[in-house]
């Protein structure tokens, strides 16, 4: 049995209810850390534990935090990257619909870690019924002497809230997201500087991911060398991977990093097989951001060796041959799907959530959703496919946050591997499986 | 429908939500609770934003109505014209569509006699697509106010337009209440 971190509680009844959670040992990390650490320890403790961003990014936690500027002496902040619009990724709702005083408890640990008076979860404006669940956790947790002045008599005091968004998926971008936390558009801004010196209302701040944050406490409480002691590389600790798409049972997955595909495709602890017996034809592995692999580079790597579901794994090859862990989006396509369309759909998404700051970006994901419109149809040439390529190659590191090179790996990667499926519609005229 | 209680002032009750929603911010940094107020007001206002209560959002939070308009118009879940006492939000994307949001979505036209993006003459319901709502493991999705339904067929689409129907279902309600 794999070894479960985030969610080894997650079946109990009543789990969001405060006595659940603290019944079977939940806020003794925060008991821990408050009492017997410094801010500095708990620091230590994180960059111990090997624990990278779960975002996406994969940044080392520990780092991110040291690189908070504390002498400034402005106040710092800790916000809670909720926003999880990525296609494909749905873990973070899990957590903080059925787990939510985990959520909290690692807030008040990094909070507590970074000097944060004051911290926010800033979670899309879709998941309101989720907002509510962690409302009603947190004041739980302010009647419990959790949250607010002087936590457990140790001196230190600490508000959290919840900041709901509105419908954007660029402000899932860390600084967009700050300046929609600042009552603006979701415009996300030049870095540097970084977050941790100029960051919500130009002070020192720190996002992280639900997850990220959600594996804070089993770190304080067990130590972060015990959490480096599992995984592989530098990929530790487990990693929550929403399965989706056509195998026999999505869902939201806990693994230890380094279980082979293959194990986490077929067996019946995770996806359990393709469904109705039908053939697996592509994955994308990591939300729809990553390059899309077909089925034999996705279960093995160019050189032959089994693909492991780890950070280095996933991405050897580079991008001609590998993809990247991501978000640990993991959407499964059988033999019946029209990569065109699937691709369609994924430009339409980049073109519609573009800011609109850079015009690469902006212009660049509508003319690609032109196009791929136009080959679904059967009004494509040959080279519309040279153009989407060139189109992608252009946006690719030309714009000021990452959305468009989120934009253009899909189309590069989906051209790159299953290229004879354009030119099968160009020539047909037709989408070779529609009815 | 448009012109029915367009809102340019909250009750006592719903203004002390909202006060209590600015004291979550720094003093002077009233701006940030611009989107759940905005949250609230389109709830009170039949699903919409209007300009009138927009011009109300700016003054209650101390700041410019294009300050407002500006955010109004860049998240999606803003509705910027009138809307029907049910929005059914389709999810669209990848995903939900390996698994018949396609399908699903051409049966609500059907079934409702309208467009994505329109809303049908009673004023009952208006049908819109959304991208991801971040529950692609239990496709297709629907998002209706607060609620989500998932793991949405045929049969289950006609189950709930039925009871919708039924009970004139609304869907803007406040989403903190
Ligand atoms: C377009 C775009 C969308 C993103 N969406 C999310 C998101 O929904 N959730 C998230 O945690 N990180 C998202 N990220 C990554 C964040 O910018 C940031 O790296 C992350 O919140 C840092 O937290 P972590 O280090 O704990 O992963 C996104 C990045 C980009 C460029
Ligand atoms: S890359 Fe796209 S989303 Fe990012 S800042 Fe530029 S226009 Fe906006
Ligand atoms: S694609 Fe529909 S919920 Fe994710």
């Amino acid at each position: 049995m794999a070894k479960k971190i985030l969610l080894n509680n997650i079946e109990v009844p009543g789990l969001a209810n405060f006595e659940v959670y603290r019944q079977l040992g939940g806020y003794s990390a925060v008991e821990k850390a408050l009492k017997s650490l410094s801010p500095d320890e708990v620091t230590e403790e994180v960059k111990k534990s090997g624990l990278r961003g779960r975002g996406g990014a994969g940044f080392p936690t520990g780092m991110k935090w040291g690189f908070i500027d504390k002498k400034s002496g402005n106040p710092r902040y800790f916000v809670c990257n909720f926003d999880e619009s990525e296609p494909g990724t749905f873990k973070d709702r899990h957590i903080g619909q059925l787990n939510p005083h985990q959520l909290i408890e690692g807030m008040i640990l990094g909070s507590y870690a970074l000097g944060a008076r004051k911290s926010y979860i800033y979670i899309r404006g879709e998941l309101f019924y989720v907002l509510s669940i962690i409302e009603k956790a947190i004041d739980e947790a302010y009647r419990n002497g959790l949250l607010g002045e002087n936590i457990l008599g140790s001196g230190y005091s600490l508000d959290l809230y919840c900041h709901p968004g509105g419908g954007a998926y660029i402000c899932g971008e860390e600084t967009a997201l700050l300046e929609s936390l600042e009552g603006k558009r979701g415009n996300p801004r030049i870095k540097p500087p970084f977050p941790a010196v100029v960051g919500l209302y130009g002070c020192p701040t720190v996002v992280n991911n639900v997850e990220t944050i959600a594996a804070l406490p089993w770190i304080l409480n067990n130590g972060g060398a015990a959490y480096s002691a599992i995984g592989v590389e530098n990929s530790k600790g487990t990693k929550l991977i929403s399965a989706c798409g056509h195998i026999n049972k999505p869902g939201v997955y806990e693994i230890e990093l380094g279980l082979p595909v293959e194990e986490f495709i077929f067996s019946d602890e995770y996806c359990g097989g393709i469904r109705n017996g039908n053939k697996l034809k592509a994955v994308v592995a990591g939300g729809s951001s990553v390059p899309i692999l077909t089925a034999s580079l996705i279960l093995k790597t160019a050189k032959g060796e089994p693909r492991l579901m780890s950070y280095e794994s996933l991405a050897d090859g580079g991008f001609e041959t590998g993809t990247m862990l991501g978000s640990g989006g993991f959407i499964v396509m059988d033999d019946t799907t029209c990569m065109v369309k699937n691709l369609l759909t994924f430009a339409r998404f980049y073109h519609h959530e573009s800011c609109g700051q850079c015009s690469p970006c902006r212009e660049g994901t509508g003319w690609m959703e032109k196009i791929l419109t136009r080959i679904e149809n059967g009004n494509g040439t040959m080279k519309d496919i040279d153009l989407l390529v060139d189109i992608a190659k252009h946006i690719e590191g030309n714009t000021i946050c990452p959305l468009g090179d989120a934009a253009a790996w899909p189309v590069a990667s989906a051209i790159r591997h299953f290229r004879e499926e354009f030119e099968e519609h160009v020539k047909l005229q037709r989408c070779p499986l529609s009815r | 429908m448009e012109d029915k209680n367009k809102i340019t002032e909250f009750n006592s009750e719903t203004l002390d939500l909202v006060n209590r929603i600015i004291k979550r911010y720094p003093q002077g940094k009233q701006k940030s609770a611009l989107l759940p107020v905005l949250h609230i007001a389109q709830s009170e206002n039949n699903g919409w934003l209007c300009s009138e209560t927009m011009d109300y959002v700016a003054s209650l939070l101390g700041i410019q109505p294009i300050e407002v308009y500006e955010v109004a118009t860049f998240y999606s879940m803003f509705n910027l014209q009138p809307v029907g006492n049910c929005v059914i939000e389709v999810c669209q994307t990848g995903p939900c569509l390996l698994n018949g949001a396609d399908e699903l979505l051409a049966h609500f036209e059907k079934r409702l006699g309208i467009k994505s993006g329109e809303t049908t003459s009673d004023g009952k319901f208006s049908l819109k697509t959304v991208e991801c709502l971040a529950a692609c493991g239990n496709a297709p999705v629907i998002q209706v106010g607060t609620e989500y339904h998932e793991n949405l067929t045929i049969q289950k689409a006609d189950e709930l337009l039925d009871r919708w129907q039924a009970e004139n279902k609304i869907s803007h309600t406040n989403p903190y209440v």
